[in-house]
């Protein structure tokens, strides 16, 4: 099993706020692997330290190694540019630009990357659109705002636009948390479909989901990993105390 | 790596070489505007600082080719304008103040009268003057400090307006509400709770109005209309240190000019030391 | 009990009163300046601002030339001041560190306070000599042919006025756009940025389209101010009622024939022509700070029909 992303000893602050307090974690290519815990343990912060964008925020900091398919993503010569357009990266609420059409939106990473042949990116547009389950409601419109979406239709419109710039890796964080049933239904359908290309790393608040969707599944609690698994043992059975006690809902 | 990703790599040096080019090309700008202000300080301190002393400040202009005159006239007289103008702009300001954030936050009226301020923070300074000068030179056949000192207290007016309605939103409703609840008439929750709350604010605000219309001019020039002589009467013509610096600025004297340096300094640490002042004031106050 | 509950009425009646007496003199400025100019407008009816005729000797008053000499001046200084403003407010709100930005940001608010009489005097002596002899003759002698450059390098004169406008408006559009651009929601930033983005693109793909009606908004309050600006333009433009192709020509513009000309004005078409060009002013600067206004209060609701993050 190829294991495209190791991280050690990743540790994170916010200013003088410890959030990580060292994770070491491997991610085996094209698996999904959940991230869970409860709300504040660090899984978003995790996950944003993967794509180097922990440190957009000001005052924040990273310690540790991360390897991407071997290269360790916080040497110096590394510009985090470079990273992030190989991962993708859906956040937990949707942010399409609100100035451009629904098409822009998805051909944005293309055209910011050079991508220029018109034919393509059409193309591309399409292809993102119809793996992200949104094409059918959306292929007459496509000139329209990406702000005449719902709350939903914008959510897969981002995961869309992540899969344009067609990215080795997919982080997503809690893709679902603001959506319907429906919606998050699609999603989830959705991940079964993108894992055969993509490796991904999802957040989620919600065990089952946790459990129906994810071939591997970390628990993390307070910023440390507690357990690291298989999902169908973990969620049989646990090996540690705290794991058992979150999955069977008896804290958090 | 796929294909697309090979693809991109040939963007990269460019992509990169514009970010680096284009956030020179801010940094850039920000020394630019920074220039000019540089510039103007230096100027004005080194031209100003060899005639600005208590003479200068306590003397009449005199003619050219003496020497000892000063701009005492002017700075009396800009001061009786400014006082004029705080008496006119103070009291309206404030009161319309309250009004919008005590009696009527909303409504058609409320939104009519900011629309209004707003509209007279636009107009600009000359209007401002050939307004003064209808309605107060014209039946008063004489140019006066008074229409000079209304001309900058309705100047005065949408500044304390705006301002001072801010600060007393920012008295929590929770304050009104345990005076109301002590069995308070509104009138008395305003006066003894509300404004006393807001009052630095309300005191920053007033101090950054007098510093922004002390530096005024155009108005002047239609109705203070400038005096060579000491003169405080308010229904006279009267001096005032920025017609003053642009009557010396424009003429052939290099003498005057050096005066005008010098009025400048004057009249540009009355300015700042009020603006910086009442700025850090207020930036305390809103640590608190 | 009686009376108090009197002082409490009086009390809001007084600030009722206070309030419409302000909205009053908006009006009251209004009626003046249209009758005092009443006899100008019905005299030279449309021809008052097509005409470029200004003479008080044989009563015939044309305000083209103080027209024109507005508007190229402020266009000038629009052009060179937006680009300048924008680039500051980015600079502050998205590159430079805590700080330097906020003392660098109190540095471009002074830019503000200071009077323009000062900027005047400073223009004279100090700027325009810089504007002759380090902008004005390098054009002439590669670009005299044309006849925008054309002329003789005089520093005082039509470039020197649109550029010390420039200057004093740079701290009125970068205040607001730096409002704007730091209301931007931090997702939509990491939305480019997770794609790949550099800093620069995340600000032109992200953060400007959102941003740009509120900064049109600032431009135009800047515009707003250039027109009305007087003593700063005054001391530099030359004051000279002509229209030349040049920009290095002395011109002259609406706020300053309104200072030179308005005390020596005795005859009464002379005062009412000039307080026609006023009332002009008044006009356009009441449209563009509506205007302005407009763009901004629909930045801070967020764009078009969008959901708030
Ligand atoms: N921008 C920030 N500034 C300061 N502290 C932060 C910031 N973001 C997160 N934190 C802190 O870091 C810790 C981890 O936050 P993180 O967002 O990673 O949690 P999470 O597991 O994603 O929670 P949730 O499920 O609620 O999204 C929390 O204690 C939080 O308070
Ligand atoms: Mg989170």
């Amino acid at each position: 099993m190829t294991k495209i992303i190791k991280t050690e000893k990743v540790q994170a602050w916010y200013g003088t706020e410890k959030a990580l307090n060292g994770i070491s974690l491997d991610i085996n290519k094209n698996k999904v692997t959940a991230i869970i815990g409860p709300s504040g343990c660090g899984k978003s912060t995790f996950i944003r330290c993967l794509n180097r964008m922990h440190e957009v925020i000001p005052g924040a900091k990273v310690t540790g190694k991360v390897l991407v398919n071997d290269v360790d993503i916080y040497s110096a010569q590394v510009d985090p540019v470079d990273i992030r357009r190989k991962i993708g990266m859906v956040f937990q609420k949707p942010n399409p630009f609100p100035t451009m059409s629904i098409f822009n939106n998805v051909a944005s990473g293309l055209k910011l990357n050079g991508i220029t042949d018109k034919k393509f990116v059409a193309e591309s547009v399409e292809k993102s659109l119809k793996m992200a389950a949104l094409w059918d409601e959306v292929k007459t419109r496509l000139h329209h705002s990406g702000m005449s979406l719902s709350g939903g239709q914008q959510q897969r419109l981002c995961i869309a636009r992540a899969l344009a710039v067609e990215p080795d890796i997919l982080l997503m964080d809690e893709p679902a948390s603001a959506l319907d049933p429906i919606s998050t239904l699609r999603i989830e359908e959705l991940l079964q479909e993108l894992k055969k290309e993509y490796t991904i790393v999802i957040v989620t608040h919600n065990m089952q989901q946790a459990a129906r969707i994810s071939d591997y599944t970390a628990f993390l609690l307070n910023g440390d990993l507690i357990e690291y698994d298989l999902t169908e043992s973990m969620f049989t059975k646990p090996n540690d105390k705290r794991t058992e006690d979150y999955i069977t809902g008896r804290f958090g | 790596m796929n294909n697309l990703q090979a693809q991109y790599n040939k963007h990269m040096i460019r992509r990169k070489a514009t970010n680096y080019i284009m956030l020179t090309m801010m940094v850039l700008c920000a020394v630019i505007a920074l220039i000019p202000l540089i510039s103007i300080l230096t100027h004005i301190g080194a031209s100003g600082i060899k005639g600005l002393n208590l003479g200068f400040i306590t003397n009449l202009p005199s003619p050219v080719g003496e020497t000892g005159g000063g701009m005492g006239n002017g700075l009396v007289g800009t001061l009786i304008l400014v006082t004029i103008a705080s008496v006119i702009g103070i009291p309206l300001g404030v009161l319309t103040a309250i009004y919008l954030s005590e009696y009527q936050q909303i409504g058609i009226f409320p939104s009519v009268v900011r629309f209004v301020a707003d509209s007279l923070l636009g107009i600009p300074s000359i209007v401002v003057g050939i307004f003064a000068y209808v309605v107060i030179v014209i039946p008063m056949k004489s140019f006066s400090a008074f229409a000079g000192g209304a001309a900058l207290g309705i100047m005065l007016i949408p500044i304390i307006i705006r301002g001072t309605e801010g600060m007393l939103r920012m008295v929590p409703d929770s304050y009104r509400e345990a005076g109301l609840a002590l069995g308070m008439r509104k009138w008395r929750v305003i006066v003894s709770i509300v404004l006393p709350t807001a009052i630095r604010g309300i005191v920053t605000t007033i101090m950054l109005g007098i510093a922004r219309i002390s530096g005024e001019t155009a108005p002047l020039l239609l109705t203070a209309f400038g005096n060579h002589y000491w003169s405080t009467r308010i229904d006279q013509p009267i001096a005032a240190l920025p017609l003053q610096i642009f009557n010396y600025a424009i003429s052939p004297f290099e003498e005057w000019h050096n005066q005008a340096w010098s009025g400048s300094l004057l009249l540009i640490l009355l300015v700042l030391i009020i603006s910086i002042v009442s700025r850090v004031a207020t930036r305390q106050q809103k640590f608190k | 009990m009686l009376s108090a509950s009197w002082v409490d009425r009086i009390f809001k009646v007084i600030t009722l009163l206070a309030a419409s007496a302000v909205v009053a003199l908006l009006f009251a400025i209004i009626i003046k300046l249209y009758t005092q100019s009443s006899f100008s407008i019905d005299k030279f009816g449309f021809s008052f601002i097509t005409s470029t005729d200004w003479n008080p000797v044989t009563g015939e008053y044309g305000a083209l030339p103080f027209i024109f000499g507005t508007v190229v001046s402020s266009f000038i200084a629009i052009l060179i001041a937006v680009p300048i403003s924008v680039g500051v407010a980015i600079f502050l709100t998205e590159i430079a560190p805590r700080w330097l930005s906020t003392p660098i940001g109190f540095l471009v608010e002074l830019l503000a306070a200071i009077p323009s009489v000062i900027y005047g005097l400073w223009g004279i002596f100090i700027f325009v000599p810089f504007v002759r002899n380090y902008i004005q003759m390098p054009l002439h002698d590669v670009l005299g042919w044309m006849p925008l450059f054309s002329g003789p390098p005089l520093g005082i004169g039509m470039l020197a006025a649109g550029l010390i406008l420039a200057i004093m408006i740079i701290p009125i559009i970068t205040a607001i756009s730096k409002d704007i651009i730091s209301s931007v929601p931090i997702l939509q930033r990491e939305g480019a940025l997770a794609l790949g983005a550099t800093k620069w693109e995340t600000i032109k793909y992200a953060v400007l389209p959102y941003a740009k009606t509120g900064i049109l908004g600032g431009i135009i309050l800047g515009l707003g101010r250039a027109i009305g600006e007087t003593m700063a333009v005054t001391m530099v433009i030359g004051n000279r009622a002509e229209i030349s192709s040049s920009i290095f020509a002395p011109a002259h513009s609406m706020a300053a024939v309104i200072a030179n000309e308005f005390t020596e004005a005795t005859e009464d078409v002379y005062l009412s022509a000039i307080i026609e060009i006023g009332l002009l002013l008044f006009l356009v600067t009441f449209v563009l700070n509506g205007l302005a206004r407009f763009f901004i209060w629909s930045v801070a609701r967020g764009p078009r029909g969008g959901i708030r993050q």
